[in-house]
């Protein structure tokens, strides 16, 4: 009992480390600023508060888990001298390489809550309507954070090489941002005499963008946006079910990759 | 102290490591001895549980390693290369891994000896290769451990750290602390060790003091004694 509080605890100092290191990162304020002029031109030029949410779940679908698997990579491969200090000292595993992940995760997050809360809060948001469309958009993309740094992590814990680790890191996102759709359409169209509701809806599951983008568009209730999935996932679970549904889901994505970071980094030579 | 049984590792199908049977008492140096790609990295990482072995047991101090972290409290690690996170300052890095270890007050005298006050503002990214290699070594002797491993530390050194070094790891030996260290400058080994345990190709080829290196290779100078194995070797 007492073993195991002292290595949640040197998760977490890792963690904080690993937080303020990349909090005072040039990077982490070109990503938060990034954020917070798109707020503030979405916001302050266009004056529609729907319609900048949802040209900001656009934005954040494909670009956080841009991010997310760069920083991730990147973060990895570049601490690994340190990380060999951490090794060598008498800590866990898992508690160094969770907590370097949540350090990362957490930063960037802080990065796309604080760049696009500011200037909503200060348009005014907790008078509007849109409150909870506008939490919802941030919780997806910290969620979206989570799965594809773990994801990063994953692929630079089995890649030595860093440019081949890169390499597969930008081809999962371009597979799972851009492909996946292209593939998804071609079988629907390919296989439309066949009945295809539940294809679409796993579909949509084994893509966390995907799954995304459906959980935001249910939410805002918006039917021309929803798609043919979309219009699925609400028939099937219905719109409340349809959210719950989406979130286990979105849970299971992340944690599935922290699994694997915790099994692959106790095997690993350094 | 250190205790270990017929360790085999290979990385893929390369085979560093077939069969290293090594006991090391407690007390004194022992140099790790061996030509490039002869296993004295991968040997001293399988001690600190960095490389996972393929084969065998290793014991530190009566404690089999194999799926432990705590026995690590028993050692100080200095790695061969220096890379810190470069936003941190090298004060911070020293106060971070004492939060992570334990405390301490010896960081202080540390400091003091390598003079590395002016530093402790300055960020780790802008340090010299000499000067983080000072840091590296502030930050493994300073929590008092009974097993010291070394790998190539007199790197970067000006010739008046070196010679501190030198004197440092004499007074750890003389608190009867067990010291491992690899290095390719053999008049340093030649200088500071007790015992030197000669690796070549994955296998302990030699163990034993200089003297009897020397009557072994019969060469009059422990140069010429460590050449003498490697050419008969042809390694």
């Amino acid at each position: 009992m007492l073993l195991r509080l002292y290595y949640q605890t040197t998760m977490l100092k890792i963690l904080k480390y690993s937080f303020f290191d990349l909090m005072r990162s040039r990077w982490s304020y070109v990503y938060f600023g990034f954020y917070l002029l798109l707020g503030v031109v979405l916001l302050f030029l266009n004056n529609d508060l729907s319609k900048a949410v949802i040209t900001l779940m656009n934005v954040i679908i494909v670009l956080v888990p841009l991010i997310g698997t760069i920083f991730g990579v990147m973060y990895y491969y570049n601490s690994k001298e340190f990380t060999e200090l951490l090794l060598a000292q008498p800590l866990k595993r898992s508690s160094i390489f969770l907590g370097q992940y949540l350090g990362v995760a957490l930063s960037l997050s802080m990065s796309l809550i604080l760049g696009l809360g500011i200037p909503f809060v200060f348009y005014g948001l907790f008078k509007s309507n849109a409150i909870w469309d506008f939490s919802l958009l941030l919780i997806t993309g910290t969620f979206l954070t989570l799965i594809f740094t773990a994801l990063a992590f994953n692929i630079a814990l089995s890649n030595e090489n860093k440019i081949k680790g890169f390499g597969y890191a930008i081809l999962l996102w371009l597979f799972l941002a851009i492909i996946y759709d292209g593939i998804f359409l071609m079988t629907l169209i390919f296989f439309e005499d066949y009945p295809l509701d539940k294809l679409s809806l796993v579909g949509t599951m084994l893509n966390p963008i995907d799954l995304s983008r459906t959980l935001i568009l249910l939410k805002l209730d918006i039917s021309a946006l929803l798609g043919y999935t979309g219009a699925i996932f609400k028939q099937f679970f219905g719109t409340s079910f349809g959210l719950v549904v989406s979130f286990v889901m979105l849970v299971i994505w992340v944690v599935l990759p922290v699994l694997r970071i915790m099994f692959k980094s106790r095997r690993k030579d350094f | 102290m250190v205790s270990i049984e017929n360790l085999h590792k290979k990385f893929g199908k390369n085979e560093v490591l077939k069969g290293v049977d090594l006991n090391i008492k407690s007390g004194g140096i022992f140099a790790v001895l061996g030509p490039n790609g002869s296993g004295k990295t991968t040997l001293i990482k399988s001690v600190l549980g960095m490389v996972v072995p393929s084969k065998g047991t290793i014991t530190v101090q009566g404690e089999n390693i194999k799926k432990n972290s705590s026995y690590r409290h028993q050692i100080d690690y200095l790695p061969q290369i220096a890379n810190f996170p470069s936003n941190l300052k090298v004060k911070e890095l020293i106060r971070m891994i004492k939060d992570l270890r334990k405390n301490t007050n010896e960081d202080e005298r540390l400091i003091e000896l390598f003079k590395l006050q002016p530093f402790l503002d300055k960020k780790l990214g802008n340090l010299s290769g000499g000067t983080k290699q000072k840091v590296n070594i502030v930050l493994t002797f300073m929590f008092d451990s009974p097993l010291i491993i070394l790998d190539e530390p007199t790197t970067g050194l000006d010739p008046i750290s070196l010679i501190r070094l030198k004197e440092l790891i004499q007074k750890e030996k003389q608190k009867g602390k067990t010291i491992l260290i690899t290095s390719h400058i053999m008049s340093f080994v030649e200088e500071v060790s007790d015992e030197i345990v000669f690796l070549l190709e994955g296998k302990i080829y030699f163990k034993g003091t200089i003297s009897e290196l020397k009557t072994k290779t019969n060469q009059p100078d422990f140069e010429h004694a460590i050449a003498s194995i490697l050419s008969d070797n042809h390694a």
